[in-house]
């Protein structure tokens, strides 16, 4: 490569304005200590408010910099767009959260900045290098985040639970990284898929399986899910919140990037891996959450669940069926946000309550509440006219389309067991007589953001198709054959 | 017509809710003016559709009021509406039974009176929706909606085991419309449309055909309900508040024999030719086994669920024999079955109100404390033991009829129902409304007031308009019902049996047609 100039690096700009917004806000922390946390908190939603107007300013036709390392294409550009939102929405969600649980540390919105680089780096990854280092700086920001309650036991065994299970997990990604490596001479995502189209090893197949299990290990699909529950029960709330909201978004970007450009000659082999993972992330989400007590635990499964029938689109394969994850992860990203908006008012004299039972009654102490939530748990089941449903329509469309039937009969059932769970908390709020009240202060931000998930998922019916349009726009990119040639030629070039 | 009457009439519903939101003040003001709107909106909404069925063309087989605009044009689903004779009674029915919901829970609710206003505005858009919709996935998206607000009916507003009933009621119902959901999406890949009309005109592979029926089958039998699917429906009705028992009979009941008739015999022919025998046994069995667990009944409400389920058997029978009487009368039954037990549940509403117990046996004699009371509760109970002259003998008489000329056995089988019918319905009224006045608490109750005069005055009459005038309304459904049932021997490729002088010319007709469907093969 000759020069490096600022025009070369134009493709990573959001990254790279976020990269020193996240360096100076650390700094101007460290300065000025944690009376600072509100400050640092709102500028690290403008920051990232301003790496979405970047983003969306930018064009997102397919371009590989630094020696084929970082791609910017449609699909990436709309993940990273999907993820900074999930980002504002969890910062905004979380400042009231910090005062109120004496975590008020000015690392808070530095480490949920950081990491979001990170995820922003595994969306646009094109080599297993940089998707590791993508990873691995948005996993460290995430394990310290989820101890970040130092003197809380609960929340330092999540740290030390997620963070030990995390080593693994990236260890053996590492190690399905290395053997594709040893087989294939490259790590280059499209020298990888040439090479593997040329010719395929038992030993490329392990390396496969290993990649698939560390990275089922960040989406919390079954079997790699046994530390989601005690993490989101564990963290604080507000962590919670951010870990529902977009770290799945990205790692699932990666897993599709990963299946669709280097591996989509192993199609055969992948395959199989998905439709399992999935099947068995529905089927446990909806049979273990039926019996949670704790509403944290009951939204870790209903999360496995939701990643289950995220990979049915997955192994649809198609385009349609990378559209339909599309749509159905901004659908899921945006009820989330909302119920873990509600999640987190759930206080009583300064203390955070988390028992489904403390819900009782609650559409008669504060009615706004309780139907927010009621909304959200009817959109989760995928009752019709809210939003959910269209997210479950288009996956379980995109899944007879490809003829998957099987899966789709399963996951509808599964989603009839899971229905049983949401049900179950409109019923505690609003059949059961009521319990105290919950303490009524509810900040701004937290209204908004609640306020913006109910608008969406009610409204949602009347333009279903622009979403969708959007979606398939961005999923077309992973589809689109000419790039393999333009790839080449870059390389070449380079 | 430029006018959007049918999108009017479902959304106008939505509109009161929006109003009964912005209502402000004190409990008590907000109570009285929740009532006041949500009546004057229902009521306003039955106006309207009282409009439409003038406006409404006899003699036109096809859709009227059509309206068609794009909606989710990314995967080619619109937003078409339009109704047909079979859907026109239907939509008359929910905006006809929604204003007396709301007048007859005028003072039996009285907490949260807001939500409750709220959920039957809902549920009458969702209800006025599913029967006007011409596109599949607008039509699920109606036909599952109305479980939202029915469930928060059921388990807030309902009796002592409502927790366990809504569950039962919305998870029986779910687990057969996802099924629905899967086969409309086969379809709608298989076809590249989910429009019904298009649908409807181009029946699918018979093998698909077959997969696809038993899919739609699984989630109009839970709505039906069919035997042996029906056990939700006495839990439904007995906790349900009374205007939710007169919906949930009145309207979502009509939902699943409303789907055989629009996707079930239109859109899979040939398998709805396969199934006929088994949907028939079981409609016997529905028809026989309910009549006899209904006359073993303590608890009025669960004892006219039960005779909804027989009832209901009746209209299966008919839709399936596919004869232009069984049709047309399955189709009346259900109109009818929709007044007579709407009023029936009433009728008990009326003693709960003032006894709290549903208990047949803590009653009697009432004849002598509330003679209006025993003389409206006699014209319905006749009713729908289908005496002459009312409502409940025409569709019963005509699936009958219908179900003869198919198969003898089970024709009669079905006939034993009508004692049976009569055994138990006599049974009730004579241990409610005769005999000696044993309890003292019944007998110093008070006759129906004023209101409650009211609400029972339009049921009454259309009872014996419908049994007396039967043909106001046969004359609308008759051309769509022709229509349908010449579509589907065409579609199998038989002889449509008629034997009616006026049907001799689409006899020739139909024969033709199958000549022409017989040399493909």
């Amino acid at each position: 490569m000759s020069t490096l100039t600022l025009s070369h690096l134009s493709p990573m700009l959001p990254d790279l304005f976020l990269a020193v917004a996240g360096m100076v806000l650390l700094v101007a922390g460290v300065l000025r200590g944690n009376e600072s946390t509100d400050f640092i908190g709102r500028a690290t939603i403008f920051c990232l408010a301003i790496a979405a107007a970047l983003l969306i300013g930018m064009e997102w036709s397919r371009a590989e910099i630094l020696n084929g390392m970082f791609l910017l294409d449609p699909f990436a550009g709309f993940m990273k767009l999907l993820v900074i939102g999930g980002l504002i929405a969890s910062v905004a969600l979380s400042m009231q959260y910090l005062h109120q649980d004496y975590i008020v540390r000015f690392e808070y919105p530095v480490l949920v900045l950081f990491s979001g680089i990170g995820m922003m780096l595994m969306v646009s990854a094109h080599d297993m290098l940089a998707l590791y280092v993508g990873l691995e700086l948005q996993s460290l920001a995430l394990y310290v985040l989820a101890a970040i309650r130092r003197d809380h036991i609960k929340s330092a065994e999540a740290g030390m639970k997620y963070f030990v299970l995390g080593a693994i997990s990236s260890g053996i990604l590492l190690f399905g990284i290395s053997l594709l490596y040893g087989y294939t001479g490259t790590t280059n995502f499209a020298l990888l898929a040439d090479t593997l189209s040329a010719n395929m090893s038992l030993g490329v197949i392990i390396g496969l399986v290993f990649v698939l299990a560390g990275i089922a290990f960040k989406i919390s699909a079954v079997p790699f899910h046994m530390w989601t529950p005690d993490v989101y029960e564990g963290a604080p709330t507000s962590v919670t919140a951010f870990f529902a909201i977009v770290p799945k978004v990205a790692a699932l970007a990666l897993l599709i990037r990963l299946l669709f450009e280097p591996f989509s000659a192993l199609q055969d082999q992948w395959h199989q891996i998905i439709w399992f993972i999935s099947l068995a992330s529905m089927a446990l989400g909806a049979f273990s959450g039926l019996v949670q007590n704790n509403i944290k635990r009951l939204l870790a499964y209903s999360s496995i669940g939701n990643m289950g029938y995220a990979l049915i689109g997955v192994a649809a394969a198609g385009e349609m069926g990378i559209t339909a994850v599309v749509v159905y992860l901004t659908i899921y990203m945006v009820m989330t946000a909302g119920v873990f908006g509600v999640v987190l008012c759930m206080r009583r004299d300064g203390q955070a309550v988390e028992k489904i039972d403390d819900l009782s009654g609650l559409s008669q102490n504060s009615p706004a509440l309780a139907y927010a939530l009621a909304i959200l748990m009817f959109s989760l089941s995928g009752i019709p006219p809210l939003a959910g449903f269209f997210g479950k329509f288009i996956i379980f469309q995109a899944a007879v389309e490809s003829g998957l039937y099987v899966l789709a009969v399963l996951g509808v059932l599964t989603s009839v067991v899971a229905a049983n769970y949401y049900l179950r908390v409109i019923k505690v709020m609003f059949f059961d007589d009521p319990a105290d009240k919950f303490d009524s202060e509810i900040a701004f931000s937290r209204k908004l953001i609640i306020g913006f998930s109910i608008f969406v998922t009610l409204v949602f019916i009347l333009n279903p198709s622009s979403l969708v349009e959007k979606s398939r726009a961005a999923a077309s990119a992973l589809f689109n054959d000419s790039h393999y040639v333009a790839a080449e030629s870059n390389t070449d070039a380079s | 017509m430029d006018f959007p009457i049918l999108s009017l009439l479902t959304f106008l519903p939505l509109v009161g809710v929006a109003f009964i939101l912005m209502i402000r003040g004190d409990s008590e003001t907000v109570a009285r003016n929740s009532r006041r709107t949500a009546m004057f909106v229902s009521s306003f909404t039955f106006i309207l559709s009282f409009y439409m069925l003038l406006l409404f063309d006899p003699k036109e087989a096809g859709f009227q009021f059509v309206e068609k605009i794009e909606w989710f044009d990314a995967l080619n689903i619109s937003y078409h509406m339009g109704i047909d004779g079979i859907s026109l009674f239907f939509v008359m029915l929910s905006t006809f039974l929604t204003p007396i919901c709301v007048l007859a829970s005028w003072k039996a609710v009285t907490k949260r009176v807001k939500e409750y206003m709220i959920a039957f505005l809902a549920l009458e858009t969702f209800m006025i929706g599913t029967f006007c919709a011409l596109d599949a996935v607008l039509f699920y998206v109606f036909f599952e909606g109305v479980l939202l607000p029915m469930f928060i009916i059921i388990g807030v507003w309902g009796g002592p085991r409502r927790v366990y009933s809504a569950f039962k009621f919305f998870l029986y119902t779910l687990l057969g419309s996802v099924l629905m959901l899967v086969a409309l999406l086969a379809l709608y890949l298989q076809t590249g449309t989910s429009d019904m009309v298009t649908l409807m005109e181009n029946p699918v592979a018979r093998d698909m055909q077959m997969w696809l029926w038993l899919a739609f089958f699984a989630s109009f039998a839970v709505k039906m309900p069919m035997w042996p699917v029906h056990t939700w429906l006495p839990d439904a009705h007995v906790e349900a508040p009374t205007a939710g028992s007169v919906i949930l009979a009145g309207v979502l009941l009509k939902m699943g024999g409303y789907g055989f008739l629009r996707f079930s015999l239109p859109m899979f022919p040939e398998a709805t030719e396969f199934f006929t025998p088994m949907v028939m046994w079981l409609s016997v069995i529905a028809i026989i086994y309910t009549s006899l667990v209904a006359l073993v009944q303590e608890d009025m409400k669960k004892l006219i669920a039960y005779s909804s389920v027989a009832h209901m058997g009746y209209v299966t029978l008919g839709i399936f024999t596919a004869t232009t009487q069984g049709v047309e009368g399955g189709i009346f039954q259900m109109i009818s079955h929709g007044v007579i037990s709407a009023a029936l549940f009433l009728c008990v509403g009326v003693v709960y109100d003032r006894l709290h117990t549903r208990e047949i046996a803590r009653y009697g004699g009432l004849v002598k404390n509330m003679p209006k009371y025993a003389t409206i509760f006699m014209i319905l109970m006749l009713g729908s033991v289908g005496l002459p002259g009312t409502s409940g003998f025409v569709g019963e008489f005509l699936t009958l009829l219908g179900a003869f000329q198919v198969d003898t056995v089970i024709a009669a089988l079905a006939t034993t129902g009508v004692i049976l019918g009569a055994a138990y319905m006599l049974v009730l009224y004579r241990r409610v409304v005769f005999g000696e006045q044993k309890n003292k608490d019944a007998a110093e109750m008070t006759d129906v007031d004023k209101r409650e005069f009211i609400i029972f005055v339009p049921l009454v009459l259309m009872v014996i308009w419908l049994g007396v005038a039967p043909s106001y309304v046969m004359d609308r459904v008759a051309p769509a019902a022709n229509k349908l049932l010449v579509n589907y021997y065409a579609a199998i490729g038989s002889e449509m049996p008629s034997n009616e002088p006026i049907k001799v010319e689409l006899k020739k007709h139909t024969a033709k047609k199958a000549d022409d469907h017989g040399d493909h093969h």
